[in-house]
């Protein structure tokens, strides 16, 4: 098969080469805002959906947006787009568009929890959302609020939002839809690396010889990036090899020239293998020179929990008795017959049972020696792993073992270069941290990593996970530059740049995505505000959720642009503007950071998040929030005082003291990269939108998203997150951060590309991220120092075992479930599903199963089934062929269709070192409608 | 001489297809009352979609009695069947892919139902283990085609929403890798159908994102040419069989070869004058 495959390859490319000599290649077209005898303007942007970060130019014509090209001077993209992006243009303008704030009321026109939705000011939406803050704070403190944030909020929105929340209200309790996405390659990252963010970029794909995909469906989440990939392939069909790892065969097959079917989780035990062959069976493929300068060896505890609820917890809340019985794997496991011999350096054996005592202790690791590292990994034999790790029942042990050899070798290949791409089949895991840190261990060993051409790649899902999420810091436990709450010298960074009195900044940040939800049905959280997501449609065991929001003692506010199940389940609904109807920026998978200006006025009386934020900080006083405080395990102290010997008077607004101070001020509303443009923050616009207090908006007087982009680059000037000023962002096609010297960085860690690492003196690469670089040292179990020891510059390379989901299928659920996206629908599809050409293109999901399967169990194709787990249920059609093929015993079903609500049926298990979901693997039944 | 003849042909067509048009016209004006004279009439309507197995157009016509039971049995609403002013011949079952395409069930509950073999099951039928046995992969309502100018795969647009919506996925529709000179590092990912596999589902037509489908399905008779059997592809075993009965007929006529040899050689003296 990959030999009929490289043959077509091979004669596409010839006819394409013999093609292109008679194409004439139309000239670059240009980024002309200029055609001013139009009566349209060009101007760029970017997509507004994946983490690829395509550069789009927009055509607006009388205040609406009729076109999109892609940008042909973006490098990324080269003015491509996939399909979504191919209809950037129709996604502001579905008919249902929310255009005025809706709240819950009674016929007497008071909120009422049960009430209708109906119209009301901007006006009363924020006197309602001031007047449930603060009943919240009265109860619960600073931890009675909670946000779902975004990894599709613009940078500068991001920003404003954890400004108010950890600067003004002193909560930490602002967690982005990133964390269902993206936290294990952030905790994979930072105890790796000890600072965020790959140190590679796209140009590797024209580099490299060797694609390797683990769990990532390129060609249908990345295709502009998979188009690269192609190309590759087609320069060079013979030497550069692609692999796909999956659970089910996908679209990335296609091109593969191998493809690995593995069970569920069993990804820990390949990478493990090929640690194996390369430390037993190819150690002349090691590269000690690089791992001895660079590189220490690590390990943590292996008996962690599963990021659930403990059974006690559960059944506090209500959990049924089949859901208790996965929840009392957070308290203990027994180990299987599976598991067993990877656990072996922990001396326990099939049946023994595992306490996992060590869930608080999560992400604690330690140094361990090279010869302890290569102790653990000798149970990862080609025999053991083939034998856990082969995923499709039909395909023999002996054509998978040798598919196994082959991916070693082409990975231990010293004349070989190598990129690991992942996305959420590695990050959405019970273990997603460790095996995030699996595949730097793999690259490392070899040397393969911060080269051009080779290293392990993340690749991101959302188009500013990187940009908004992680760099700003938009999870609780996150500060901007990769600072993080329980440090006080950060903490002290951000007071100082913030300008608040020391100790305002809480130094506990625990109300992770999954925690909000918890917190609100156990009724600790009683105010939330969801931006820019859909965590009642996107989050895993929606029922619970659900039915806490609509609970009696608690208000939850949405800001969407279209009705979707989060605003349903609301109590107040705010319109808010997209993409190109305000000001922002967004920051890819490569680091690429990319501006654009308002395109459009926003539908309706929408208004910015920004806008939002900064109007509700006018609601609060100093004195309001800025007292003593309670939170988990402490107080926060009074900063009242402080704050006057700053000169803050109580009366202060956190609008006065966090926005409309002099350094915002300062940023003029007259400036050049403004000129001939719309700010509806800035000036106010012609719908003339009455505002928050009731009077017509006319706009701040300084150029707010200038000031928040000018504040917030503070943070990572100097400390390896350099970025560029806002007006040469507005002139250029992204830069890839650090921006130093006006020069963007290809690779980071190699003192070839990157001058942080030159500076670091440490010979060809330094791995100078700062977080976690001291170690106690110890063996497989445990520590056994008790002083730690420095590792500045240095990178670690992890052991992790592979463990068994808490959830696998047995004789009353005998299936496994994998969730995951189509090329045609962004995420819950509130966008996508309403462009008419992507609701015909793919209307519902669908329900993959292997035909044999679906006939066993009785199904024609077509056929719509229940499919039911332990906490619920939903319907779907039965689709044996098509896209995704799944081996027997594993059901695939996307998640953009509210109507297919899969993830009611999907665990709220997560990685508890990342605490993000797995939304890949549970145990369903499935049964006829 | 002979062009003349050709276009004579053409003419009588031609005016033929358009008094057939305003009869139709005519006729549809009259409403139902002369239905036979219009079902006579628009025999020709040449872009009609069958449901899976239907006979030749001409033979389907005869057989088919309207008695609308495959289209009471398909259960996604595909077929309908013909009323006046469909421009169809009326009361015969038909498909528009773009509004709703054959979804391919498995167990092709529109064909058992035929009670006259208009719809011929053995023809969407497969020997499985000497047992006919029902399968829509046989079936050939038509042939995906696409318009490679309004497709934008073939601008580099990573699109292939057809490759993916189709049930034959990677034989019916492939796709083709392209290198793309313009960007340098973006292959084209373009759709290229197979007659042999694609049954004319039109679930391709159906999901192209472009305003007008810029793939769609055509009656196999239209959509297809034919080569004809005097030239095997020298590089391509395979094509050997067709000349599998091929006709030994193998003499050609042209205009040059009208006149007999000897008739050609005395006659024209006027030549050597």
């Amino acid at each position: 098969m990959s030999l009929s495959r490289r043959d077509f390859l091979k004669t596409t490319a010839a006819a394409s080469a013999a093609a292109a000599v008679g194409i004439s290649v139309p000239s670059e077209l240009k980024a002309a805002a200029e055609h001013a005898e139009k009566d349209w303007r060009w101007d760029k942007a970017v997509c507004r959906f994946c983490g690829t970060g395509c550069g789009i130019m927009m055509a607006t014509k009388e205040g609406k947006v009729v076109a999109v090209k892609g940008d042909p001077a973006c490098p990324v993209n080269r003015g491509l787009n996939c399909i979504k992006g191919y209809f950037n243009a129709k996604i502001m303008y579905g008919a249902d568009r929310l255009k005025e704030p809706l709240l819950r009321m009674n016929n007497k026109g008071e909120f009422d929890k049960h009430g209708q939705f109906k119209p009301v000011s901007w006006k009363r939406a924020f006197d309602e959302m001031e007047k449930h803050i603060k009943a919240a704070f009265k109860v619960g403190g600073p931890e009675a609020i909670g946000v779902f944030g975004s990894g599709q909020y613009t940078i500068q929105e991001g920003y404003a939002a954890a400004k108010l929340m950890k600067a003004g209200f002193r909560a930490n309790g602002i967690d982005p839809n990133a964390r269902h996405c993206m936290a294990s390659a952030v905790a994979g990252f930072i105890q790796t690396f000890g600072i965020d963010e790959p140190a590679g970029c796209y140009d590797d794909i024209e580099l490299t010889d060797t694609v390797v995909t683990w769990g990532a469906n390129m060609a249908e989440m990345h295709p502009i990036l998979w188009s690269r990939v192609s190309d590759r392939k087609l320069t060079s069909p013979d030497k550069v090899k692609v692999v796909n790892i999956s659970t089910y065969t996908h679209r990335c097959s296609d091109l593969a020239d191998i493809e690995i079917i593995f069970s569920p989780s069993t990804d820990l035990a390949l990478w493990n293998y090929i640690a194996h062959e390369i430390v037993y069976n190819y150690p002349e493929s090691i590269d000690w020179d690089f791992v001895k300068k660079h590189t220490v060896f690590a390990t943590g505890f292996a008996n962690i929990g599963y990021g659930m609820r403990t059974e006690a917890d559960a059944k506090k809340n209500g959990y049924s008795e089949k859901e208790l019985e996965i929840n009392r794997k957070e308290d203990a496991k027994v180990i299987s017959e599976k598991e067993a011999p990877g656990l072996a350096h922990l001396g326990v054996k099939a049946g023994d049972t595992m306490k996992m005592d060590k869930a608080g202790a999560a992400g604690a690791h330690w140094e361990i020696s090279f010869e302890d590292f290569k102790k653990a990994l000798a149970p990862y034999t080609l025999d053991y792993v083939a034998k856990i790790a082969k995923g499709n029942p039909d395909e023999s042990l002996e054509s998978f073992k040798a598919k196994l050899q082959e991916l070693a070798k082409l990975y231990v290949d010293k004349n070989r270069k190598i990129v690991s791409f992942w996305t959420m089949g590695m990050n959405q895991h019970q273990r997603g941290t460790w095996v995030n840190e699996q595949s730097y261990m793999v690259h490392f060993l070899l040397g393969k990593q911060a080269k051009p051409g080779s290293g392990a790649f993340s690749l991101t899902g959302q188009p500013s996970a990187c940009g908004t999420a992680r760099e700003v810091g938009t999870f609780t436990h996150r500060l901007p530059a990769d600072m993080v709450v329980d440090n006080p010298k950060h903490r002290d960074v951000c007071e100082k740049v913030w300008k608040l009195p020391a100790g305002t900044l809480n130094g506990v940040g625990y109300q992770h995505i999954m925690n909000i939800h918890r917190q609100i049905e156990s009724g600790k959280i009683k105010f939330a505000w969801i931006n820019v997501c859909n965590p009642y449609q996107d989050s895993a065991n929606a029922e619970h959720w659900i039915k806490a929001a609509r609970k009696d003692d608690n208000f939850i506010v949405c800001s969407d642009a279209y009705p979707g199940i989060s605003a349903k389940v609301s109590d107040l609904i705010l319109p808010t503007a997209m993409i190109y109807e305000k000001w922002g920026a967004y920051g890819n998978a490569e680091r690429r950071t990319q501006h654009w200006r308002q395109q459009v006025l926003p539908v309706g009386e929408a208004m910015s998040d920004t806008w939002q934020w900064v109007e509700l900080s006018k609601r609060f006083t100093i004195a309001d929030v800025w007292g003593e405080q309670s939170v988990k395990g402490g107080k926060l102290p009074n900063v009242i005082e402080g704050a006057k010997a700053m000169g803050y008077k109580p009366t202060d607004t956190l609008y006065d003291v966090l926005f409309a101070n002099d350094y915002f001020k300062s940023f003029k509303t007259d400036d050049a990269v403004g000129k001939g443009f719309d700010n509806s923050e800035v000036f106010g616009d012609k719908r003339a939108v009455i505002g928050s207090d009731g009077k017509e908006w006319k706009g701040y007087g300084f150029f707010i998203q200038k000031a928040l982009w000018e504040e917030y680059r503070k943070f990572g000037l100097g400390h390896g997150h350099d970025l560029a000023d806002f007006d040469t962002y507005h002139k250029v096609r992204g830069l890839k951060w650090p921006v130093v010297d006006g020069k963007e960085t290809q690779w980071r860690f190699n003192a070839k590309y990157d001058p942080y690492a030159a500076k670091a003196n440490t010979g060809e690469f330094a791995f100078y991220g700062l977080a976690g670089k001291a170690l106690k040292r110890g063996d497989l179990t445990k520590p056994t120092s008790t002083e730690t020891f420095p590792l500045p510059n240095k990178a670690k390379i992890f052991f992790r075992p592979y463990m068994d989901p808490c959830e696998m299928p047995d004789k009353d659920y005998d299936t496994w479930l994998c969730t995951g996206r189509v090329l045609e629908h962004w995420h819950s599809g509130t966008m996508t599903m309403r462009v008419p050409e992507l609701y015909r293109a793919v209307p519902e999901a669908l329900c993959y199963m292997h035909p044999e399967d679906a006939k066993a169990k009785g199904f024609k194709q077509g056929d719509l089934i229940w499919i039911e787990s332990r906490r619920g249920s939903c319907k779907a059609h039965v689709e044996t062929r098509g896209r995704n093929r799944t081996p027997r015993g594993l059901v695939f079903v996307p998640w953009f269709d509210e109507k297919v609500f899969i993830n009611k049926v999907c665990l709220d298990a997560t990685c508890p070192i990342s605490k993000q979901t797995d939304y890949k693997k549970c145990a369903v039944k499935l049964y006829k409608a | 001489m002979s062009n003349l003849e050709s276009k004579k042909i053409v003419i009588s067509e031609r005016r033929k297809f358009l008094s057939l048009m305003a009869q139709s016209v005519g006729l549809s004006a009259l409403g139902g009352m002369v239905w036979t004279g219009y079902l006579q009439e628009a025999k020709s309507a040449p872009l009609i979609l069958r449901p899976p197995g239907a006979r030749a157009e001409s033979e389907f016509i005869r057989m088919c009695i309207k008695c609308g039971q495959c289209v009471s049995a398909c259960p996604y609403n595909t077929l309908s069947l013909a009323k006046p002013g469909d421009h169809k011949p009326m009361g015969t079952p038909f498909y528009i892919p773009r509004q709703m395409p054959c979804y391919m069930c498995t167990d092709i509950p529109c064909v058992p139902v035929c009670p006259t073999g208009a719809l011929d099951k053995k023809s969407v039928s497969s020997q499985i283990e000497g047992v006919e046995t029902l399968d829509i992969t046989k079936a050939k309502m038509g042939l995906a085609v696409v318009d490679t100018e309004s497709c934008i795969a073939f601008w580099g647009i990573q699109c292939d929403a057809c490759y993916r919506a189709c049930p034959v996925m990677d034989s019916a529709i492939k796709l083709e890798y392209r290198r793309n000179p313009r960007t340098g590092k973006h292959a084209f990912l373009i759709p290229i159908v197979n007659s042999e596999t694609c049954t004319g589902c039109g679930l391709c037509e159906r999901a192209c994102v472009t305003e007008k489908a810029a793939i769609h399905v055509l009656p196999l008779e239209l959509a297809k040419g034919s080569i004809g059997g005097h030239y095997i592809r020298g590089w391509d075993k395979a094509d050997e069989k067709r000349l599998e009965g091929i006709s030994t007929d193998v003499t050609t006529h042209t205009k040059r070869s009208e006149k007999s040899a000897t008739d050609y050689l005395n006659s024209g003296e006027e030549m050597f004058k």
